[in-house]
Order: structure tokens, then C-alpha cells, then sequence
């Protein structure tokens, strides 16, 4: 269970976001839904610890755990998965490689043993085969020459073989074709699960046809100005987001 | 804004050197200085021929009348060529043959140094690769490790100083004809003084069935290595032969001002790779080896080629352009390099494609990693004479920068008189962005575990050239050379 209160941030001094307050059950699927400016990227932000993003208020914690207190790679292994609306690329580094460390990292600080080199080949190709991503993307580097649907992809898949306990997927959607966006949308459902939260952060309402959120909050103006169920989407598909000030939605 | 890079920077830790360790023997050491005399007694202590004494004394005396090179650009404080001694072995009596004659202390040194001295044997027929060592130890070669098995094939693998006895003729005809006595500063010097190095002959068509490699070790203090190897290639013959180097931390600077020269012959092929770990300095800059190196190789012989590859972490001070003559018509030449500079390190360094023969090719790949307040840079020649019709050559210099406070530089100088040849350089200079670390953290890596990924990332051109056996210790070196570097 991811629980914010009167969260708080600011970035070289300006405050972005005044007072989020948002709860999330485990099991759960929430959706952030608002205008550009407002704050959506910021909190995907803050809550994965991104340097020089400054928590001046409030708190954050999931599962018990005082994420606060935690640096970027520590939420990691707690179980926070970003999954970013711009994928950086890693030249030289081919994807296989850097999902091995990242995985090894994380099972490492959960105390778990190493997947050697047949187990890990193993779980990435039944992993990517799911996500519709061949095998030869798992032997490109990082990102680079990705599509842009690719790289949405392949957060997916990293999402899928880290097995987080809480994601949050950053417009995901931005820049994806009717079907890219139906195969992210499998992927994410096929990771709903009662034992983990997620955090589906769009401008757009058309990734909630394909991903039904259990709540949609409204963030404008760094807070939540409302919430209700998955009718709210729809709610802000027909109107925009003048309700909320943003003239340009 | 307070950022990660930045941080990586302002924060520098002390480099983590897990070579730096001394060991405590008796050693002999010749008097500091360098004169007619000094040569003399290294000379007599290697029981060399006059014709070698003779040749030492005059590279001496030309070396007299030059000057130190200043057009690198690097940065030290004038060196005083009498302060340091030119000479130093361990005392162990007589020459030992074995490994059992050998200094407890000094086996015990190699074996920290994760440098196998023991021959393996071969179990039941399953064939592992193999590496033969040559030890140098300060001035001089301690072990050397299946001479037997490579004799059986007809390659020479000893110690410079046993080849100026037992194989004078290949010395006579081969040293100093790729860079000659009065080549330049520190090679001029070398000729003068120089001590142990490997000397390796590979006869005609053969295929050296393993690894050959030279280990130097610089133990003794206030002394500087001045090492020669010379490898030749006859026709149709081919071998891969790696040297590695470390030293014990210290204040002082030393100097290691090396030689070495290759020639391969008609269809040979010579594969030279480097992994130069000496002591950097501390943090601040104080101490560390002087890396002052004269490298080139001569592909004499038709179709022949010569592949250097170095990894070049080490040393306070890299002054290293391991280069080819194209002679021999059809001819390849290819430099590897990757240059990691972390908190005070100063490296210049490059290759030099001399194209002389038709169709000759040449391959450059330098990678330059720079972090700290160090300063990395690359300086290349590629010159096409008119004879060499046909020739290609293609140069990649990458430069990657870790901070704000560090700076990489690209010297390239291409010279072609031969209107048809192609030649093609690309250069470009990347910051480790803080994008690729906070996703490289935001997956569960540490920052320093980030920064080694995306680094030998950016290195793997050069890095899976190396021979299989050491690319996996290389790859470690690479992040540990950095670590300290993230804050």
C-alpha cells in the first residue's frame, strides 16, 4: 500500500507540488490524469528518488516503509518500478545485460541468491515472448534505435522482469499507436496483481480503455482537485481540463 | 540544482589501488644516476657482448644531446635524470633455473598479483587455454614459464637479456630496427640503459598454441624500469601476446620508459595487448608512474598484421602512441585503446599509421574516459605516403566525461600525399547524463555499479578485442578505475 500525505516538492527552489495526498491499497490500480505543467512527471519523480527533486513537506510510505528516508536504488529494491515516459538509451550495454545486473542487483539487497546465466537467458526470453518483443531486442543495447512504441516496450519488460511491488508508469502512452498502446496495456494488466499498487500517471484518457483503473485523481496545479472512479476518465475526455484552470487543455 | 554528476566530481574519493603493496627483500641497486659508468655495470651485470655495450653507449651519448619532448600535454615538474637509480634486482645469488630457486618472497608477490607462475597440466586431455609468463621484476626477469613446450615448437620465449646471449643473431638484426637509437627522448634513453623486457621469436608458419605474456613489476624504490621487448613474427607464423603492469603506491614519481618493437614478416600476424595498471598517484596527485613508452610495430612483410590493443587505466603520466609501418604491400594496422584518466591522472595518447605499401588498411578506435580533474588526450597520425595506393583508413575517437572538472581532448593529424586514399574520422565527446544514472539506479543499480555498466558500455568496442582470458579482468578494471569517481 502506497500512502502520500501532504506531499510537498519543489525543484531548484520552486515548489511543484503543494500537498498531494493519495492512497493507493495494494491490488490496486490508480490513475493521475492532467493538464501538462501540473505536476504528474514531478511526483513519478519524487517518488523514485530522483536527485534534485526536494521534498519540503509530508510523507510517503509503502508498505510501512518510510520511502523518504531511501535513496533511488533502495526504492528500487524495496519494489519501485518507474517506467519513464522518456527511456534513455545505454550504448554499448545490450538490453540482456542490463536487465541480468538489474535483477541480480535487486535480488542481491532482497537477500536472494543470483539467477546464473541459463536461468536468467531463460526468464528473458519467456518474459520478452509475453510482451511481443523478439529475441533480438534483448541483444540490442539499451534503447538505442528503438522505435518509440520499442521503447515503451521495453519498460514493460524490465517491468515485468523485476516484478515490483509498485509501478509507476510515467504517460506511458504518449507517442504510442492504437496498437503499441493495446500491448502495453497487456503487459500492465497481466501484472495486476492483489500484491501490488500501481500508478498509471496520462494526459490521455484512451490508456484507461484498455487499463480499467480501480480510482482517477485529477492533478492540476501540484494537487489532487478531485477523485472518483473510472467514469471520472471519461468525465475529462468530454470536458478537458478547464474545471481546472488549465485554459490550454 | 544539486545533481548527481556533479556530485561525482566534487566528491572524490581515494582510488582504490589493490596493487600497491611493497615487497620487503634485499635488492641490489645500482647508484642514482645515469652515466658511461652505469651503462658499463648493467652491461657487466647482463654479461653482454660488446657490440650491445657499444650500441647502449652510443644511444647514451646522442641521448645527451637531446631534449625532453614538451608537445604532449601533460604537465610535471622537470624530472632530475640523476636523482633516481637505473638499476635494481632482487639478491638471490645465483641466476635460479626453477621456480624453487626462486625468492619465496618474490612467488608469494606474483601470487597477490594473481599472475600464474606454475605451469598447468593438462588433465585428461581436456585442453585448457593457457598463458605463458614472462616475470619482470624491477631490472630484471625472475621466472618464465613454459620455455619447454614453446621451444618445442621452435618459439623463442625468454628474457631480453638471455636472447642478447642465446640468440644474438635475431637480437643483432631485429633491435632497434623499428625504433631506431636515436628515435626520440625516452626511447634514446632506453636504449642506454635498458634492463629486462621478453623477447619472442615465432618461426615461420607457426601458430604460438598460447598466450604469451610479460608481467612487470616495479617493487624497489627511487628506481625507474626501463624495459625492451622485441617480438617477431616470421612468415606466415602468428601470436597474441598481453603484458600487464603494476607498481606499490608511493610518493614519489617513478619513471618507466619502455621500448617496444615488433615486426612481422610476410602473412604474419602479431596481436600486442596492454592492460596498464600502474600506480596512478593519490587523489591529490602526488606520486605515480611516469608512463613514457615507445611502442611500434613493423609490418614488413606482405599481407602481414599488427593489432595493438591497450586498456590504459594507470600511471600519474601516459605518454603512449603504439604505432605501424604499413610497408609490406596489403598490409593491416589496427589500435585499440581505451584511456580511463580518474582525479589528478594525465594521459596523451594515440597511434601513428604509416602507410607505405599498396592497399595498405588501418583501423583506430580510442576511447577516452576522463573523470576527476584529469585530462585525457587522444593524438593520432595518419600519414599515406605516395607509394601506398589503395590505402584506407578509418578513426573513431570517442570521448566520454565523468563531471564538470575534467577535460578530453582529440589531436588527430592526417597527412596523405596519395590523392586516391580513403581516410574517414569521426570524433565525438558524451557526458555520462544524469538521465543514465538515475535509470540505471531507478533499476536497482548503485551509482558506482551504474557507472561501471554505462563505461564499459561505451568501451566494449575495444574491450572484446582483448584475448578472451583477460577482457573479464579488464571490464572489472575499468570500474574499478573509476570508483571513487561517483559521489
Amino acid at each position: 500500500m502506497l500512502e502520500i500525505k501532504n506531499l510537498h516538492a519543489s525543484i531548484s527552489g520552486k515548489e511543484i507540488l503543494k500537498g498531494i495526498d493519495l492512497l493507493i491499497p495494494s491490488g490496486q490500480v490508480h490513475a493521475i490524469m492532467g493538464p501538462n505543467g501540473s505536476g504528474k512527471s514531478t511526483l513519478s519523480y519524487v517518488l523514485a528518488g530522483r536527485a534534485g527533486y526536494e521534498v519540503t513537506e509530508g510523507s510517503v510510505t509503502f508498505n510501512g516503509k518510510d520511502l523518504l528516508k531511501l535513496n533511488t536504488e533502495q526504492r528500487a529494491a524495496t519494489g519501485v518500478f518507474l517506467a519513464m515516459q522518456y527511456p534513455v538509451e545505454i550504448p554499448g550495454v545490450t538490453n540482456m545485460m542490463f536487465l541480468k545486473t538489474a535483477l541480480n542487483a535487486i535480488r542481491q539487497s532482497r537477500g536472494e541468491s543470483e539467477l546464473d546465466a541459463m536461468q536468467m537467458l531463460k526468464l528473458l526470453r519467456s518474459k520478452a515472448k509475453n510482451i511481443g518483443l523478439s529475441e533480438e531486442m534483448l541483444k540490442r543495447a539499451v534503447n538505442v534505435g528503438f522505435s518509440g512504441g520499442e521503447k515503451k516496450r521495453n519498460e514493460i519488460l524490465q517491468m515485468a522482469v523485476l516484478e515490483p511491488a509498485l509501478c509507476v508508469l510515467d504517460e506511458t502512452d504518449s507517442g504510442l499507436d492504437i496498437d503499441a498502446l493495446k500491448i502495453v496495456a497487456d503487459g500492465v494488466n497481466a501484472l495486476r496483481s492483489p500484491d501490488r499498487s500501481m500508478l498509471v500517471i496520462t494526459h490521455y484518457q484512451r490508456l484507461l480503455d484498455y487499463i480499467t483503473p480501480d480510482a482517477v485523481h485529477v492533478l492540476a496545479h501540484g494537487k489532487i482537485q478531485k477523485s472518483g472512479g473510472a467514469e471520472l476518465a471519461h468525465e475529462l475526455e468530454a470536458k478537458g481540463y478547464a474545471d481546472f484552470g488549465d485554459e490550454a487543455a | 540544482m544539486p545533481s548527481n554528476t556533479t556530485a561525482l566530481a566534487k566528491d572524490l574519493a581515494e582510488q582504490k589501488y589493490k596493487y600497491g603493496f611493497v615487497t620487503v627483500l634485499e635488492q641490489e641497486t645500482a647508484p642514482a644516476g645515469v652515466n658511461e659508468d652505469t651503462i658499463r655495470f648493467i652491461s657487466a651485470k647482463k654479461n653482454e657482448p660488446e657490440w650491445l655495450l657499444d650500441w647502449r653507449l652510443k644511444a647514451f651519448r646522442h641521448w645527451q644531446t637531446m631534449t625532453e619532448p614538451d608537445w604532449a600535454k601533460v604537465h610535471y615538474p622537470k624530472i632530475d635524470y640523476q636523482s633516481a637509480s637505473y638499476y635494481s634486482e632482487p639478491k638471490q645469488g645465483k641466476k635460479p633455473q626453477t621456480l624453487d630457486d626462486v625468492d619465496p618472497e618474490i612467488l608469494k608477490t606474483y601470487a597477490k598479483l594473481g599472475i600464474p607462475l606454475q605451469e598447468q597440466e593438462i588433465l585428461a586431455g581436456v585442453a585448457e587455454r593457457r598463458v605463458a609468463v614472462d616475470a619482470v621484476f624491477d631490472s630484471v626477469s625472475v621466472a618464465t614459464t613454459y620455455k619447454k613446450e614453446l621451444e618445442s615448437h621452435g618459439i623463442i620465449f625468454c628474457p631480453m637479456s638471455e636472447a642478447v646471449l642465446n640468440h644474438a643473431d635475431l637480437v643483432k638484426k631485429y633491435l632497434g630496427s623499428v625504433v631506431p637509437i636515436t628515435d626520440n627522448f625516452f626511447a634514446t634513453l632506453n636504449s642506454a640503459v635498458f634492463t629486462d623486457g621478453s623477447f619472442v621469436y615465432i618461426p615461420k608458419g607457426v601458430r604460438c598454441p598460447m598466450e604469451l605474456s610479460t608481467y612487470f613489476r616495479i617493487n624497489a624504490e627511487n628506481t625507474g624500469q626501463f624495459e625492451r621487448t622485441l617480438i617477431i613474427a616470421d612468415e606466415g607464423a602468428s601470436v597474441s601476446y598481453l603484458e600487464g603492469c603494476t607498481a606499490p603506491k608511493r610518493d614519489e614519481n617513478q619513471l618507466h620508459a619502455a621500448v617496444v618493437e615488433l615486426i612481422a614478416l610476410d602473412d604474419a600476424k602479431i596481436k600486442y595487448s596492454t592492460v596498464q595498471n600502474w600506480y596512478p598517484g593519490d587523489k591529490d596527485g602526488k606520486g605515480g608512474i611516469y608512463n613514457f613508452v615507445t611502442k611500434r610495430g613493423a609490418c614488413r612483410g606482405k599481407r602481414s598484421k599488427i593489432s595493438w590493443t591497450q586498456v590504459e587505466t594507470g600511471s600519474a603520466i601516459t605518454w603512449k602512441y603504439p604505432s605501424c609501418i604499413l610497408q609490406g604491400d596489403d598490409s593491416v594496422g589496427e589500435f585499440y585503446s581505451v584511456a580511463i584518466t580518474n582525479n589528478a591522472q594525465q594521459a596523451d595518447t594515440g597511434t601513428k599509421m604509416i602507410h607505405i605499401g599498396k592497399n595498405t588498411r588501418s583501423t583506430i578506435v580510442s576511447k577516452g574516459i576522463s573523470a576527476g580533474r584529469a585530462q585525457n588526450t587522444y593524438r593520432g597520425l595518419v600519414k599515406i605516403l605516395r607509394t601506398a595506393s589503395g590505402a584506407r583508413n578509418k578513426t573513431q575517437c570517442d570521448s566520454l566525461l565523468i563531471g564538470d572538472k575534467c577535460g578530453a581532448h582529440t589531436v588527430p593529424y592526417i597527412e596523405s600525399r596519395q590523392p586516391k586514399a580513403r581516410i574517414e574520422h569521426e570524433a565525438t565527446t558524451s557526458k555520462v547524463s544524469e538521465d543514465q544514472l538515475f535509470y540505471c539506479q531507478q533499476r536497482g543499480l548503485s551509482t558506482e555499479e551504474a557507472m561501471a555498466l554505462i563505461v564499459n558500455g561505451f568501451c566494449k568496442e575495444v574491450l572484446q578485442e582483448l584475448p578472451m582470458e583477460f577482457a573479464v579482468e579488464a571490464q572489472k578494471l575499468v570500474s574499478i578505475s573509476l570508483e571513487g569517481s561517483v559521489g
